[in-house]
């Protein structure tokens, strides 16, 4: 809807579509995949508390979302848990796979 | 029930209430017109008028009542940029402002002018320094900024941004309608809106003022009232009111808030203390005397409001599910904070310290309840 953001914590979902400032391709492959497309938040983090624990520190998890919330409340989470946001990749079909590093 | 959502709407002022039930009785007629009972009525607007512009630091002339803040915004944007269409089309906008503001953008924008939308840091404030960058870029015809965040209190630097737009030549518009009657107006706007059944007033009343020498076209069929600027027939009795409530709260503004302002500071460090998993969002010292907000993670905030509502509290949330749209609220997405679990509580006037003991109190018993029942232990 806006064309142009300048500054602040981060970008909508909107301005990522447009303007993507991270790499489309994930650089690695995550370890564990998450599949909570149509699954509203909290379901999302949710899933993603239960299982990171299931990938080795340093793993990345991938969660495939397409709730609007979820494309800011995994980033949100990982930093309230001191995990790492790897970045958010655009699904072709609707959505996004945002990849989480375990750090602990 | 104990009410904490006065961010929504603040209960009618006593003060209010006894002028409003005077002026249906005295102020009904058209104060257009030039018989007795009209000039009656006329009297009685512009004393408000001049009340209003005293309490928010304008001259009389300068001051238009509208039917909503939402209306005052439109209004304001809309004919801002009409009236500056030579200067540029660009307008500037904080990404936290009220839909209003961002509403009026999206309008302005389909008819081919800019926008540009200045991010917040994690606190919900607006980055002064890349606001003061966007309103010095060439065509620039109009920035907006509210004074205090509608969602998590957090208050914005109108000051810095009011000397950039000097500096740059582009004025101001400051929406003011979570902060007046509660804190001082600040100086360096051009527009200025706000709305009275945030302060106590009865709804249907908004103010927009516009500085004398800001250029201002309106975007809407004109006719004579409100100075060409709002057209249709004043609400006079509720006028009066929203003057008399904006008085009335301003000269308790100071003790008040203090009192409000010292529960918030409760709950921010109570919350997180009682409930695991808690995110207090919003800056904690520049905000808003009477609200907060916080985050609970794995817990939907439809459910929350809901459980708090049958505990007789009510509240209300930015979350995505509580929403029309199934959208998380823009402020929250802007701040980058979690939208999921998201509760306001704002607190009105003469809230009792013994309301917010209650809710400290079931609060974490029912979070816990909704957690479990999502498998969350």
């Amino acid at each position: 809807m806006w064309r142009r953001r300048t500054g602040g914590a981060r970008r909508s979902p909107e301005a990522a579509q447009a303007e993507p400032a991270e790499p489309v391709q994930p650089a690695e492959p995550p370890a564990l995949t998450i599949d909570a497309l149509g699954r509203k938040c909290p379901i999302p983090i949710i899933m993603l508390a239960e299982r990171i624990n299931q990938v080795a520190t340093g793993g990345v998890v991938a969660v495939l979302a397409d709730d609007p919330a979820a494309f800011t409340d995994v980033p949100a989470w990982c930093r309230l848990k001191s995990h790492e946001h790897v970045g958010s990749y655009e699904l072709p079909q609707g959505g996004w796979s945002i990849h989480v590093r375990r750090n602990y | 029930m104990a009410y904490l959502d006065a961010a929504s709407t603040e209960p009618l002022h006593p003060a209010a209430r006894d002028a409003l039930l005077a002026a249906i009785d005295a102020g009904w007629a058209d104060p257009a017109r030039l018989y007795g009972t009209a000039r009656r009525a006329q009297m009685l607007l512009e004393r408000a008028r001049a009340e209003v512009a005293e309490l928010i630091g304008a001259r009389p002339d300068e001051v238009s009542f509208t039917s909503s803040g939402t209306q005052a915004v439109h209004l304001g944007v809309l004919g801002t940029l009409a009236g500056r269409r030579r200067a540029g089309t660009r307008l500037v906008a904080g990404a936290v402002e009220h839909s209003s503001v961002l509403h009026a953008g999206a309008l302005h924008e389909r008819s081919g002018g800019e926008v540009e939308i200045v991010g917040v840091s994690r606190t919900g404030r607006v980055d002064a320094g890349a606001f003061a960058e966007a309103v010095a870029r060439p065509g620039t015809a109009l920035a907006c900024l509210q004074t205090a965040n509608h969602e998590v209190g957090t208050l914005q630097p109108v000051e810095e941004a009011a000397r950039a737009c000097r500096e740059a030549g582009v004025p101001l518009l400051v929406d003011a309608a979570q902060s007046a009657g509660r804190l001082p107006v600040p100086g360096g706007w051009s527009v200025l809106t706000a709305s009275a059944h945030k302060w106590g007033g009865p709804a249907g009343v908004g103010v927009l003022a516009v500085r004398k020498g800001v250029r201002w076209r309106s975007p809407l069929p004109e006719d004579e009232r409100e100075r060409r600027r709002v057209p249709g027939f004043e609400n006079v009795p509720a006028i009066v009111a929203a003057a008399a409530a904006l008085r009335a709260r301003t000269e308790e503004a100071e003790a008040e808030g203090r009192r409000l302002s010292a529960l918030v500071d409760r709950i921010r460090a109570e919350v997180p203390r009682l409930v695991p998993d808690v995110e207090v969002v919003g800056d904690p010292v520049l905000r808003l005397p009477h609200v907060v907000t916080f985050s609970c993670l794995y817990v939907e905030g439809e459910a929350l409001l809901t459980e708090l509502d049958k505990a007789g509290f009510a509240v209300s949330s930015g979350s995505s599910c509580t929403a029309s749209t199934l959208r998380p609220s823009h402020v929250l997405e802007a701040m980058g904070v979690l939208t999921h679990g998201n509760v306001r509580v704002s607190l009105p006037r003469g809230v009792s310290e013994d309301d917010i003991d209650r809710f400290l109190a079931v609060l974490p018993d029912i979070v816990r309840r909704i957690r479990s029942s999502l498998g969350v232990h």
